[in-house]
């Protein structure tokens, strides 16, 4: 009796040794990167797992910090990464180094894309915002609903918070001193213009308590009730609030920014990885992951056909009525100006 | 002619033993140097090898040619020099505390019985039990607007509106503080432990007093046990990221904190190595300075 199961048993492992060694022939692999955390279990139930599915292959996911890793790992010429997220202007910046492939747009369809969020070398994910929230137990109803009042602290006296980094920190600037929203770039790219941002900022850096530095601390700041006003990714303010923060937030001159996906350059399977992102491109993938975090499609589809319930499609960034009051951040200045207007408000800090 | 000739007089007999004796000593040390191979090489593969590279890719530009672009970029920007100000200050700032603090409690500690001493101890050590990222957010919950130090000092009317505790130099300080002094008093605990009582004693039958026999005679011999510990608290200081990254409310910039930013920014790992070579060069003067300094004044205070 004891016999017969072995025997089984190693028939059947044969056969599964038989069927793995058969497998990379049958499914191709992608190994696909992103941040981490909540943000990329979304992605990966709404769009890499179902896409993969759809394209019969096999997804293989990583993490990594920054593009910083991926420009070693093309530099020492030892690319395993199919597909990288990524933030726009982080995207644009490797574009522009040529670490990243240019992606083919015949291949994925960008027609009903929001302006602006298919670059050369990557395209979109979802979008996000940068905006002013407040404390609702500080100002209650009447929170602040510009950048003027973020500067106004006769109006709105209490503790501000800002970014440590420069990126979307100047815009506000300008808009409180007066700039309108359509020509804040205009005005940066002009001589003088970063300096007339940072000198704005340095009129409130009195009354600026911290200088936060990542998505998570922000989120903290506010549920701790440690400052009164803040500038931060919508998002993150929605999870707090739904910890029980008191923070409401407005997309009033709010930063339209996106995430979005690319190609390394050298990546291993280039064409398959060019199919995949057509696929996650499509509207229902994007429409899928706006129920994992309140960031919005690139994909306009993807608002039509009742895939995101209308009251909810409401409080996402990349809606019509949000997207008409937010100025779009504009990658093409980062890419000139980023590291000159660092070093600025870097100076500015640590006067 | 005559040395030669002794020197061949003592004759092959005389070099045998030679040549055996130089055999042995050969051996041994190579038993020793394979002793200390593991650390040697681990030393080597970890540490100077990564180091040497970093060192090399200071002085590349982009494109890999060599260039002083980093180095001449620290000297343009204010913001690079204001950077080490603050490094050093804080660092600085920190190991005083650290003394003022930590040297009573090591004096105290090494004046109890070993059993009371070592229970005590247990007390100094127990921080490090702690995960260093959870006893800097412990400081934040402590300190922050809402936190229990505000609230309690508001209820017991103390201070009326809640004072800035956190997010700022003195947030930092008071948390690389308590996360330095440990590494102060251990060294310190150790020298104060070895010196013999019976010194101090004598001086006491010469008719000195406790508080000058203490000075001159107590406190020499435990600088070598603080020179080591504010070396030890100083150098870990100048590479801290953590804690002014989070009780500094971005006000605090320390040069760790600036090289995290860089490779962010400019995705260029020479604009950090060149700032983590400088941050060495500067440590390296520092403590040659320190060293000469301490000598200095060793020779001056003790005077035997």
């Amino acid at each position: 009796m004891p016999r017969q199961p072995i025997v089984k048993s190693t028939t059947a492992l044969a056969l599964v040794m038989g069927l793995l060694s058969a497998a990379p022939a049958l499914a191709q692999e992608l190994t696909v990167v992103s941040f981490g955390g909540s943000y990329q279990e979304g992605q990966s139930k709404a769009l890499f797992q179902p896409a993969a599915k759809a394209l019969g292959i096999k997804i293989k996911e990583e993490t990594y910090s920054s593009i910083a890793d991926l420009r070693l790992k093309v530099k020492a010429g030892a690319v395993t990464w199919d597909v990288v997220a990524s933030g726009s202007g982080s995207a644009a910046r490797a574009g522009s180094e040529g670490i990243l492939e240019k992606l083919d747009y015949k291949v994925i369809d960008t027609s009903s894309f929001l302006p602006g969020t298919a670059q050369d070398y990557c395209v979109g994910g979802d979008v996000f915002s940068t905006v002013l929230a407040w404390n609702t137990k500080t100002y209650g109803d009447k929170g602040p609903q510009s950048w003027a009042d973020f500067w106004d602290v006769k109006k709105f006296p209490g503790k501000r918070s800002y970014r440590k980094g420069v990126a979307g920190a100047l815009e506000p600037a300008l808009m409180a001193d007066g700039v309108p929203a359509d020509k804040v770039y205009k005005v940066l790219s002009q001589p003088g213009g970063i300096e007339r941002a940072i000198k704005k900022i340095r009129e409130l850096k009195p009354h600026i308590a911290v200088w936060w530095s990542s998505g998570a601390q922000h989120a903290q700041l506010m549920k701790d009730g440690e400052v009164d006003m803040i500038t931060g990714w919508n998002g993150r303010f929605d999870v707090a609030a739904k910890d029980g923060a008191k923070v409401a937030y407005t997309f009033n001159q709010g930063l339209a920014d996106y995430d979005c996906f690319a190609i390394p350059k050298g990546a291993p399977n280039k064409d398959l990885a060019m199919k995949f992102l057509a696929e996650i491109s499509k509207p229902q993938y994007q429409a899928e992951f706006t129920k994992y975090i309140t960031y919005g499609p690139t994909n306009k589809k993807a608002y039509e056909g009742g895939a995101i319930d209308a009251a909810y499609a409401k409080t996402l960034p990349s809606h019509p009525d949000n997207a008409a009051k937010q100025l779009p951040i504009d990658l093409d200045w980062y890419i000139k100006f980023e590291a000159q207007a660092s070093a600025a408000y870097q100076n500015m800090l640590t006067e | 002619m005559s040395a030669e000739s002794v020197a061949a007089a003592a004759g092959p007999d005389g070099d045998f033993h030679k040549a055996a004796l130089r055999r042995d000593q050969w051996r041994e040390r190579l038993g020793l140097a394979g002793l200390a191979a593991p650390a040697l090489l681990l030393v080597i593969v970890a540490m100077l090898i990564p180091m040497a590279w970093l060192f090399g890719l200071s002085f590349r530009d982009d494109a890999g040619a060599l260039s002083l672009e980093h180095y001449r970029r620290m000297l343009a920007e204010p913001s690079y020099g204001r950077t080490f100000r603050t490094t050093f200050e804080i660092s600085l700032a920190t190991t005083i505390i650290c003394i003022l603090i930590g040297y009573p409690l090591a004096y105290f500690l090494s004046q109890l019985p070993r059993r009371a001493a070592n229970l005590c101890m247990i007390a100094v050590l127990l921080p490090f039990w702690t995960s260093l990222l959870v006893r800097t957010y412990a400081w934040l919950v402590l300190l922050q607007r809402s936190g229990l130090v505000n609230t309690w000092g508001i209820k017991l009317g103390l201070w009326n509106e809640p004072l800035q505790l956190v997010h700022n130099a003195g947030g930092t300080l008071i948390g690389m503080v308590h996360i330095m002094l440990p590494f102060l008093v251990l060294p310190l605990y150790g020298t104060m432990r070895a010196i013999d009582g019976n010194l101090l004693r004598a001086a006491s039958s010469l008719g000195s007093t406790p508080v000058h026999g203490f000075w001159t005679v107590f406190f020499p011999l435990s600088l070598p046990g603080l020179a080591a510990g504010a070396s030890l608290v100083f150098v870990l200081c100048l590479g801290f990221y953590v804690t002014p990254a989070m009780l500094g409310g971005g006000k605090v910039t320390m040069v760790s904190n600036r090289i995290a930013n860089d490779i962010e920014l400019f995705f260029n790992w020479g604009a950090a190595s060149a700032l983590g070579v400088v941050l060495l060069a500067i440590t390296l003067v520092v403590l040659v300075l320190a060293a000469k300094l301490s000598r200095g004044a060793g020779l001056f205070g003790s005077g035997h």
